[in-house]
């Protein structure tokens, strides 16, 4: 079970009024390498892996919820008084006539989000290593976002969001180095 | 602007042709502190408990500044 607290993991602020930003963040909200991506990926990877493991998956599976949220927060921020025609100046003028002011799980190019984008191979190893490559993938993106914007305040947000994808690569790698280990500390009794 | 760190920093300069329409760039990239710090001890130092939630980490070792004048152009 998890349990609920009513704020935000970092704080969000919004200084411009740039509904185009909530078209690039989309991206990280459903895109291939997004929260929603990696929360689901991990979270379900942690039934088939070794137990030594589990808890990490757990752990960093839940943050990425609440790095969704925080995404999700942007966005909403961004385009919640967002008229039409700022929509379609913002080249969300599809979105629009979809979802109105609505999120929803795509890209920044439009493409709805899909269960293909994740992996369980079921073979620890493998599903580590897809982990690990995730988190690069979520930094490199937010590199990308970060260097389209010259809002201070999601540029803020957004740098502790990519310092996180790096802390958790290294505890996917620190997993890794785990397994290896995992029959020279078993208890033979 | 906070304090760089161009040792995660890594440059290539890839074939230019005279026929390029744009000026030749140094492509950099970055190698983030995951790929060469070693794990968790104890041992390590660690930030204040305010700076360590502003910054996304409890270790200064594992911290990577981004953006970055190296990228840019900026300091080398
Ligand atoms: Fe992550």
């Amino acid at each position: 079970m998890w349990i609920y607290e009513k704020k935000l993991q970092y704080p969000v602020r919004v200084s411009k009024c740039d509904p185009h930003l909530a078209k690039m963040l989309i991206e990280q909200y459903g895109g291939a390498d997004g929260e929603l991506s990696a929360a689901l990926r991990y979270l379900n990877q942690r039934y088939t892996i070794p137990d030594k493991v589990i808890g990490l998956l757990t752990d960093i599976g839940t943050e990425e919820f609440a790095h969704l949220e925080m995404i999700a927060t942007m966005v909403y921020k961004l385009t919640k008084d967002a008229t039409p025609e700022q929509m379609k100046a913002a080249g969300l003028v599809d979105h629009y006539v979809n979802h109105d002011n609505a999120l929803f799980y795509h890209n920044a190019a439009g493409t709805p989000w899909t269960a293909a984008y994740i992996q369980a191979k079921g073979d620890p190893i493998a599903d580590l290593y897809e982990d690990i490559a995730a988190e690069e993938k979520a930094r490199a993106t937010y590199q990308w976002i970060i260097d389209n914007t010259d809002d201070p305040d999601i540029v803020d947000s957004l740098k502790f969001l990519r310092e996180r994808e790096i802390v958790h690569s290294l505890r996917f790698r620190e997993a890794v180095e785990i397994l290896k280990e995992y029959n020279a500390t078993q208890k033979v009794f | 602007m906070e304090k760089q760190d161009p040792s995660q920093w890594r440059v290539y300069h890839p074939y230019h042709s005279p026929f390029d329409p744009c000026p030749a760039r140094p492509k950099h990239f970055i190698i983030p502190p995951n790929e060469t710090a070693p794990f968790q001890t104890s041992a390590r130092k660690q930030y204040s408990p305010h700076e360590a939630l502003r910054k996304g980490t409890l270790w200064p070792d594992y911290y990577s500044p981004y953006p970055s004048s190296v990228r840019d152009g900026g300091a080398e």
